[in-house]
């Protein structure tokens, strides 16, 4: 086996791509990134002359839905990723080896790459017991997972275990999960979160990442401001019907059966940052909403303590500060937060004013900003 | 000890030389194995141990019923779904909630869809390369590669430039010097049987499946919005049908969507049947010789039944998967399962992490305890945070132990197809006895690691088959006027019982699954599930009865001592899911269970 590392153009031309299929895979990858044309040539100069670069995937405490998302991408596809884009030398879920050939990898590759591998984590560390609520190879995971960050030359946060902390971390937390970038803090951690993330928002964050060579443009709370910079309710294709004050009322009513808005059932569409409303699930073919279930805002920080997911928005925390009754536009009793959305409705207009929508990205206490800004 | 023979009639023998293996791979979740081999690398012992534990059911407690299935749906991303319907079958049990027609129709065909994308991903993705050398491919004659593929199936990628395209990619990929998901892997162990050829088709059709099972999920998508992880309701499903109003376009489902919904099966029959069972027919006739891995297989097997054909009867004559429990081997006589019978399903912690007033005795699971006690035994070699050899006298795995009617039992689709067999439902008689024939084996054949394997594959079938039958229900329903997919009329918690119990139980692609709910003042009391891997991976009870994991890991030689391949064979038949199996939490955690009830 020839030792030189190849990039990723002589790989795929290697594999039998020709270059005018290596341009269209560009084209296509600028456009899934929702890059302007452009910067086509930018990716195809970047695989060109970069090394697949090695990605150690590590697992916590987690279900393993987000590698099966991730497996879902089409575009790239997960094959595509795997054997063009990247290295994935290290994954439990999908390699050949076990045991300590295994574990050989872990040991390795973090030396003969040091600094110029991607650590990406699906799942958290639990702390309580030592950390043996989750032990790999008879140590406790916390433990590998600092040991591999340590030369990592960046570490992705998959999901809403590792962003967050998710179920397991729901009140009242019996093992201490804990989100790894409490645990990891010598270096950015980039959170695609999510229960899980979308496929084609986890391939388009890798592909980001290797096609420019640096990390993308990410919010105060580490989430790459591509995917999760606008709520689902600012896209959402019913969205009319809640400025028309049409709702469901009651699961499979006329309502339901029309697509009107589910807020009064729940929907977390309002308060939830992330791209389900545009890019859609599974190839585009639908999102919770679209299919008459309400968000249940997974990809929002502490979200399984947000509920109960049926209690319209105002049984959410403290924050939102209007006071105004959803009489007003739909008809039935409401709370303070139904009540900052319903302002948000009214403001709608108002804001179409407004030159630059993404001044409300989610700061750290967004919560209240949210209720401020609806 | 040395040797002993279990109480369920296995000889271990600790003497030999230990071997631990950890992690397991190409699982879901974390699974640590450790066996004894004698001089000549045979397997003489076999521990196998959950080595995680998230505690899902303590944090269910005091919480709305109706969302308890988005938080057990996150028990599993791999069975997506799976527990999500136990968790509203359990809720609407106690509740006695009826869901419409449309609902179960549309429910069987997301738990179908489930199944055959899950044993698809199962074969291809995490068990193929323990019988598949990926690396021998790169000697196979793509021309005699294309004449076996073109003699066991019409599927169309088939030609000589096909698999010798699919082979030059491989070998540059090999020659990078960066092997990816392959590094380290047991290429060359002469374990692996199948000719190069074999080995080219298989890791094409591994690259295909890839590629297709996630066409097979947008089924979720339609009717549950996304997957991983569809969304589910209390009462029947969400997604309202719209067939010809003026907004149907933007309905959760209409005609568009039932298209596709109905083009998926096509092709989702398709592919099981043309790619996935001529691939595990042309193992299976390699690796006939290989019969290892019995252990419970044949003699100690449960299903719970499932896929109600009418809504709300889970009556034996209604469910399509038969229910039943078979012991000592007797096939003859299927028994009846009762999941609220509290002598039936208990569960033992004497071996597991976790603490019992009385670990003697097991718990049904609605007087549930899951305490966690992470304590190891005297004959532990390293420290607690360092393991080196566990202690399988003492307690040693996040797994609990649970019996029925005393026995440990095997679940999942050898279990079920066995159940099947033994009472001769033509579903699965059939195509067990046409499989034997082509391949010229006995029906003792079928309970082994191959077995197992091979039942999977035949249930894909079974399943993608039931997805239409399930679509045809659905359209023919639809036709008659019906539309409604949810029952509205116990949503609001006013319309409840004070206090309520119930049972929502499943065969997930991994087994039976059984989730236990009791509802107080319109909150969760309660809630315990029992899943298939907590069945198939349990560690030793009591009276020491193995599980069957173990007990299938017995008797087997290993060809390289160093290299745990045939161990990966055999769990993988299994396949095993430990964040279902390990996430377990009763109604009295100690002093966990200081919840803020809201």
């Amino acid at each position: 086996m020839a030792a030189e590392i190849q990039t990723f153009y002589d790989v795929m031309r290697a594999q039998g791509t020709s270059r005018r299929s290596f341009l269209k895979f560009c084209s296509l990858t600028a456009a899934a990134l929702g890059l302007e044309p452009i910067y086509a040539s930018k990716i195809a100069h970047a695989m060109e002359t970069k090394p697949r670069i090695p990605v150690l995937w590590m697992h916590g405490l987690e279900c393993t839905c987000c590698s099966e998302s991730f497996i879902r991408s089409g575009h790239p596809l997960a094959k595509d990723v795997i054997l063009k884009m990247i290295s994935l030398d290290y994954d439990d879920t999908l390699m050949a080896a076990a045991g300590a050939q295994a574990e050989a990898i872990l040991d390795e590759i973090p030396k003969r790459y040091k600094g110029e591998y991607i650590l990406a984590v699906e799942g958290n560390p639990p702390l309580n017991e030592d950390g043996m609520y989750c032990i790999v190879g008879g140590k406790p995971f916390v433990e590998k997972l600092r040991a591999v960050a340590a030369d990592a030359k960046a570490v992705i946060a998959w999901g809403a275990c590792a962003s967050w902390g998710c179920v397991q971390a729901a009140r009242p937390n019996p093992t201490q999960a804990t989100p790894i970038d409490k645990v990891i803090t010598d270096k950015p951690v980039i959170k695609v979160p999510g229960c899980p993330p979308i496929a084609e928002v986890m391939t388009g964050v890798i592909s980001y990442m290797i096609t420019f060579d640096r990390l993308p443009e990410l919010d105060g709370r580490g989430r790459p401001l591509m995917f999760y910079g606008q709520r689902i309710h600012d896209k959402c294709y019913r969205r009319p019907h809640f400025d028309a004050g049409e709702f469901v009322e009651s699961w499979d009513d006329l309502g339901a059966r029309e697509g009107y808005c589910l807020y009064k059932m729940g929907c977390r569409g309002p308060t939830t940052y992330n791209a389900c409303s545009t890019i859609r699930w599974n190839g585009g073919v639908s999102f919770p909403i679209q299919a008459g279930h309400g968000c249940i805002g997974c990809s929002e920080d502490n979200f399984w303590d947000n509920g109960p997911f049926y209690h319209r928005l105002s049984h959410v925390g403290a924050g939102f500060g209007v006071e105004a009754t959803a009489d007003e536009i739909g008809g039935l009793a409401a709370s303070a937060v139904a009540a900052g959305v319903v302002a948000h409705a009214g403001l709608s207009a108002a804001k179409h004013l407004r030159k630059n929508r993404h001044d409300d990205h989610p700061s750290p206490n967004r919560k209240t900003d949210d209720g401020e800004r609806s | 000890m040395t040797t002993i023979t279990t109480p369920n009639g296995f000889t271990i023998d600790n003497s030999g030389k230990r071997m631990v293996v950890d992690p397991i791979t190409r699982i879901e979740g974390h699974l640590r194995c450790e066996v004894n081999l004698d001089q000549n690398n045979v397997i003489r012992n076999a521990v196998s141990s959950g080595t995680m534990w998230r505690g899902l059911e303590v944090i269910l407690k005091g919480r709305d019923p109706r969302d308890a299935w988005a938080f057990c749906e996150r028990i599993c991303g791999v069975c997506t779904g799976i527990h999500a319907l136990a968790s509203v079958r359990a809720v609407e049990d106690a509740l006695g909630i009826k869901i419409p027609e449309n609902a179960n129709s549309i429910r069987n065909l997301m738990e179908a869809t489930q199944w055959a994308q899950d044993h698809l991903v199962h074969f291809y993705h995490l068990h193929a390369l323990d019988w598949v050398d990926v690396v021998s491919s790169l000697k196979a004659d793509p021309k005699a590669t294309s004449d076996l593929a073109q003699s066991i199936s019409p599927w169309p990628n088939s030609s000589p430039g096909y698999f010798r395209d699919v082979q030059s990619k491989l070998k540059k990929f090999v020659d990078s010097g960066q092997l990816g998901p392959f590094m380290n892997g047991y290429w060359g162990n002469p374990a692996y049987l199948l000719p190069p050829e074999a080995n080219l088709m298989a890791v094409s059709h591994y690259l295909e499946a890839l590629d297709f099972q996630r066409e097979i999920v947008k089924i979720h998508t339609v009717f549950g919005g996304k997957n991983p992880h569809p969304n589910w309701l209390v009462g029947g499903m969400a997604c309202a049908i719209n067939v010809d109003g003026p907004l149907a376009a933007g309905a959760p489902v209409n005609m568009v969507q039932l298209n596709l919904v109905s083009s998926i099966i096509d092709r989702t029959i398709a592919f099981i049947d043309q790619v996935y069972i001529p691939d595990l027919m042309a193992i299976a006739s390699v690796y006939k010789t290989w019969t290892y891995g019995r252990g419970l297989a044949g003699q100690n097997v449960m299903s719970y039944g499932d896929f109600p054909l009418h809504a709300n009867e889970f009556s034996e004559q209604n469910l399509l998967i038969p229910r039943g429990a078979i012991v000592d081997g007797k096939l003859d006589a299927v028994f009846d399962v009762d999941l609220r019978d509290p002598s039936q399903v208990q569960e033992f912690v004497d071996h597991s992490w976790y603490r019992y007033p009385d670990e003697a005795a097991g718990l049904h699971p609605w007087a549930g305890i899951t305490d966690p006690n992470f304590v190891l035994g005297p004959a532990t070699v390293g420290t607690k945070t360092d393991i080196k050899q566990l202690d399988e006298d003492a307690k040693y795995s996040f797994i609990k132990a649970p019996r029925w009617q005393g026995h440990a039992m095997e679940v999942g689709p050898l279990s079920r197809f066995t159940i099947g067999y033994a009472k001769g439902i033509a579903d699965f008689k059939e195509p067990v006895d046409k499989m034997l024939t082509d391949l010229g084996l006995p029906i003792d054949a079928l309970f082994t690691t191959l077995g197992r394997t091979a039942a999977r594959g035949l249930e894909a079938s079974w399943a993608a088959h039931k997805m239409r039958l399930f679509f045809d229900q659905l359209m023919s329903n639809l036709r008659a006027g019906d539309l409604a997919t949810a029952s509205t009329e116990k949503w609001e918690p006013a319309t409840w019982p004070k206090e309520a119990k119930g049972i929502g139980h499943v065969e997930a692609p991994r087994g039976s699954l059984g989730h236990w709910i009791h509802i107080k003042d319109q909150k969760i009391e309660a809630y315990q599930a029992v899943v298939p891997t907590t069945w198939n991976g349990s560690p030793r009870d009591p009276s020491g009865n193995i599980g069957a994991f173990e007990a299938a890991l017995l008797h087997t030689p290993l060809a390289e001592a160093t290299q745990p391949l045939e161990i990966l064979r055999t769990l993988h038949s299994f396949d095993p899911c430990l964040a279902c199996a390990t996430h377990v939490l009763a109604q009295d955690g100690g002093e966990l269970v200081r919840i803020q009830v809201r």
